[in-house]
């Protein structure tokens, strides 16, 4: 029961947060153009943002109580539903392929846009705990 | 609007599957490196290799919407994730584990990247992508 309770949770976390990262891609493309793939990058880094954040936020030491299935929800259904590493993946791929310095950036961005915004997210909440 | 509904299926399927599969691995290697995503964001990479060549201009299904926005966006976009891979090396790096910061960082994109390499050529041979 409570597994399934869980997976229930995760399902939801993650279609909701798929459908945002749907919508972050239309956006994107509407507003940039598709000649970068500016909508995967920026869901992937404030996911990464938020991840680093509400973990720490909702530590055993942290301001913020949820329990277990709150942190399911938001970090392994909301975030991981939001952010993708199949289509940072496949973009980098036809990037590569057609313009090596786009493709090359696009890497170099991610990660370190990514890291560096779960950093601030867990830095932040820190603050936040104290 | 049925896209989003596509989306949201195949997202909800892919979370699930991610908790499942990522859940199996850590409980089998053990948590002191990130296997469980890298197994996962490696084999999402590959099934979304194989899925772009179903819906290249020269594959089985070109451009086909409900296979883009169920299989690729949702089910491929929600089964992997970034935001598990950035809390994971962070964790790695406040250890100040840094081979596996750096282990972790070059293995998931070399290993994703060529992943969607041989899915590619693997659909393409499959579905003439």
């Amino acid at each position: 029961m409570n597994v399934l309770v869980t997976y229930l949770v995760i399902a939801l976390g993650s279609a909701l947060g798929g459908v945002a990262r749907y919508g972050c891609g239309l956006l994107a493309v509407a507003l940039w153009g598709a000649t970068f793939p500016w909508g995967t990058l920026f869901v992937n880094i404030v996911g990464s943002f938020v991840i680093g954040g509400f973990a720490t936020l909702t530590a055993p030491d942290g301001r913020l109580y949820v329990g277990p299935l709150g942190r399911q929800f938001v970090m392994v259904g909301l975030c991981g539903g939001y952010t993708t590493f199949s289509s940072f993946s496949l973009e980098t791929f036809a990037l590569l392929q057609q313009r090596p310095l786009a493709g090359a950036s696009y890497i170099g961005l991610s990660l370190v846009l990514c890291l560096l915004a779960v950093w601030l997210g867990h830095a932040l909440a820190r603050k936040a705990n104290e | 609007m049925m896209g989003v509904a596509w989306v949201a299926v195949g997202s909800a399927l892919g979370g699930m599957a991610r908790y499942g599969l990522s859940g199996f691995v850590a409980n089998r290697i053990g948590e002191t490196f990130p296997w469980g995503t890298l197994v996962v964001n490696v084999s999402g990479a590959f099934v979304i290799g194989l899925l772009a060549a179903l819906v290249a201009p020269a594959g089985a299904l070109p451009g086909d919407a409900t296979v883009r926005q169920f299989a690729i966006i949702g089910l491929c976009g929600g089964y992997t994730t970034f935001s598990s891979f950035s809390l994971q090396t962070l964790n790695l790096a406040r250890d100040r584990e840094w081979g596996r910061v750096f282990g972790n960082i070059a293995a998931s994109v070399a290993f994703c990247v060529l992943a969607v390499w041989a899915g590619i050529a693997l659909g393409a041979f499959m579905f003439g992508g």
